[in-house]
């Protein structure tokens, strides 16, 4: 029932936005049921049909959703409704999870996920990620954000790892405040500098997609403004897909906001449409706090 | 909220506290050891057998270090430095130096543990981030049982099976090969040997490294193996990377604990080393142990001071494990600092 629902609310969704345009031309047959592609581009991830069970629970159930590139995307919804599930399905890092299984696919850029020849190391450096715990490894700054590019082989000669370190430091709003100890152990920095750090270090390999799972959750407001701020400035480069619980934030950052609700999707659209006039009774019951 | 917790003005103080500890009052560490005012009779007894033990402990290792050190004094008088530097073992003449088991015991320990420490990292790290579920339990439990078999049983393989395999599979061709060249390969393969010695006491300790070393590998924090998975690094640089480094301190602890056994073991190693008490570059020649010397000799130990010899190398014996521990312990300390704050 709540599927016809969805669909019926994506083709409104898709007919009434004004900014449309053409879906690129590489991408395979279902046109885009849910969201909007970005004004001046494809699709950075889309989902088809995607549903995904941990044992015999399902946490995700017929996913389609589509992710603009160079846009910030929030996913919001209740806890349990399957945002991290989802999340952490576009880089495969539920692959580590024994037992879980899936079906449907989702896209990066056209070419699907989940097909058995994907080079998952190379999907991930494509797809990078920031968890909700800010989590550097127990090393120097320097060695936190070189640790990327080296596994990648990105760079060969120590001056160009430099270089890279501060680009990726200076594009994480971190360089001013780090320049002087970059030798010195990570987990000496604090908590917001902890995960600002991990953005970085996820900037070092130039991923297209960027996954941030609750980021400023266990941050100070200062410290969460700062996130805010950074995801702003990111935007032009990367594309960027957010999961909070923090309704203002997801507001203020985004460009585009889907609702989960018990693994379904229940809306996608802009942002300022979900939050003033959202379709779905269940979206304006969690966003106006009703429950959630 | 609990009106009881509440109590009137001018209850007296003397309310039991384990009846009503008011929420952020003393806390538990209070509870054990109570101070003058508070705690009935009950927290009071418990407290004082806790205190009780604490203090037995010390104080047991302080009459045992008496004991031994009262014993030793005559040979450590008639000696002096002597008897760590001297390879003189001569119960008849009465001339007693300990350098050829101090040599066997560190040498055989060291030995081991340097066999041990990759084969049970590598064997951890099998079971812990290769093997699937349906192999890794069997193999696990049949390593942990390698560390319930007594040692004498060790020593009986070890002197059927062990020394056997090594005099005629590895040490004779090596010594006819190499024999001329290396010193260590050395002479005539008798079987019995510090490389018998060595080998059967890394087979000893491999059960607890690997253990410990497990242990500390499933340990790590899920949210470093997935920074690491989610840069794009393979899993194979994952565990070398991060996982291992981030387990080295437990691992290092592991290798102490085996080291500590492998110190202090003496029904095998006798067994199979050769009891002979000669410093040799060779592994294929006899050694002789401080353990093993001590469980040889005691019996038939006549006289005063040769008595008294062995209680010094017992003394020597227990310094130099206290040492190892505290070295050790030392370098965990600076590996684990070194990543932190
Ligand atoms: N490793 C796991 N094993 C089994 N079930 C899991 C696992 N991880 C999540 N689940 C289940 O899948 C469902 C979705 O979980 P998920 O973590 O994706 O929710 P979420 O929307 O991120 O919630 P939150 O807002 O609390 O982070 C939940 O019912 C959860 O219990
Ligand atoms: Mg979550």
């Amino acid at each position: 029932m709540i599927m016809e629902k969805l669909s019926d609310a994506g083709e409104r969704t898709v007919g009434q936005s004004p900014v449309r345009s053409s879906p690129s031309g590489n991408r395979p047959a279902p046109p885009p049921r849910t969201g909007e592609p970005a004004p001046d581009g494809g699709l950075a991830v889309a989902a088809r049909d995607f549903s995904f069970w941990y044992g015999k629970t399902q946490a995700l159930d017929s996913i389609t959703l589509d992710v603009p590139v160079r846009r910030v995307s929030a996913l919001i919804g209740p806890s349990g409704c399957g945002k991290s599930t989802f999340l952490r399905s576009i880089n495969r890092m539920n692959d580590l999870i024994p037992d879980t299984r899936h079906e449907g696919e989702i896209l990066l850029d056209g070419s699907a996920v989940y097909s058995s020849g994907r080079d998952v190391v190379e999907l991930r450096k494509r797809v990078g990620m920031v968890f909700q715990k800010s989590n550097p490894f127990p090393k120097s700054i320097y060695e936190n954000v070189a640790y990327g590019p080296r596994v990648n082989r990105l760079v060969s000669s120590r001056g160009d790892m430099d270089a890279l370190v501060e680009e990726s430091l200076r594009q994480a709003a971190l360089w001013d405040e780090v320049k002087d100890r970059l030798d010195r152990s990570a987990l000496g920095l604090s908590g917001g500098q902890q995960q600002r750090l991990c953005i970085a270090r996820a900037l070092a390999v130039s991923p297209e997609v960027i996954l941030m799972d609750e980021p400023a959750s266990a941050l100070d407001p200062i410290a969460t403004q700062k996130i805010e701020e950074l995801i702003h400035e990111l935007k032009d480069r990367y594309t960027i897909l957010i999961v909070t619980h923090n309704m203002q934030q997801a507001a203020r950052v985004s460009d585009f906001t889907a609702f989960f609700f018990m693994g379904r999707l229940i809306e996608i659209g802009k942002t300022e449409e979900i939050f003033t006039n959202p379709r779905q009774e269940q979206t304006e019951a969690y966003i106006t706090g009703r429950f959630g | 909220m609990n009106p009881k917790a509440d109590p009137p003005v001018g209850i007296p103080e003397a309310t039991p506290a384990s009846v009503s500890a008011p929420p952020g009052g003393p806390g538990p560490f209070r509870r054990l050891f109570p101070s003058r005012q508070r705690g009935n009779v009950q927290d009071q007894v418990y407290g004082f057998a806790l205190k009780g033990f604490g203090i037995l402990l010390p104080v047991l290792f302080l009459f045992m270090v008496h004991r031994i050190g009262t014993s030793a004094w005559p040979a450590i008088q008639t000696f002096g430095w002597g008897f760590i530097t001297s390879q003189e073992w001569n119960p008849v003449l009465r001339d007693f130096g300990a350098l050829p088991f101090i040599f066997g015991t560190i040498v055989s320990s060291f030995l081991a543990l340097a066999i041990a420490v990759p084969l049970a990292v590598g064997l951890a790290i099998f079971l812990t981030e290769l093997a699937p579920r349906w192999l890794a339990g069997p193999v696990a439990f049949a390593t942990e049982l390698l560390a319930a078999i007594p040692s004498v049983v060790y020593g009986l393989w070890g002197i059927f099976v062990l020394v056997p395999f090594l005099r005629f599979t590895i040490q004779e061709p090596l010594s006819r090969r190499f024999g001329d060249t290396i010193p260590f390969f050395e002479g005539p393969a008798y079987g019995f040997s510090m490389m018998s010695g060595a080998v059967i006491l890394s087979i000893m300790i491999i059960p607890f490294i690997s253990a410990v070393t497990r242990e500390v590998l499933v340990a790590v924090p899920r949210e470093q193996r997935e920074a690491a998975l989610a840069l794009g690094a393979t899993r194979w640089e994952m565990t070398w990377q991060v996982a291992l480094p981030y387990a080295a301190p437990g691992i290092m602890g592991g290798a102490i604990l085996g080291l500590g056994r492998a110190l202090g073991e003496t029904m095998a190693i006798t067994m199979v080393i050769g009891n002979r008490p000669d410093i040799s570059a060779s592994l294929f020649a006899p050694g002789y142990t401080m353990a093993s010397v001590l469980a040889n000799e005691f019996t038939e130990a006549t006289g005063a001071l040769y008595l008294s010899a062995l209680m010094e190398i017992a003394l020597l014996l227990f310094g130099i494990t206290i040492l190892v521990n505290i070295a050790a312990q030392f370098l965990v300390w600076r590996v684990s600092r070194r990543g932190g704050s």
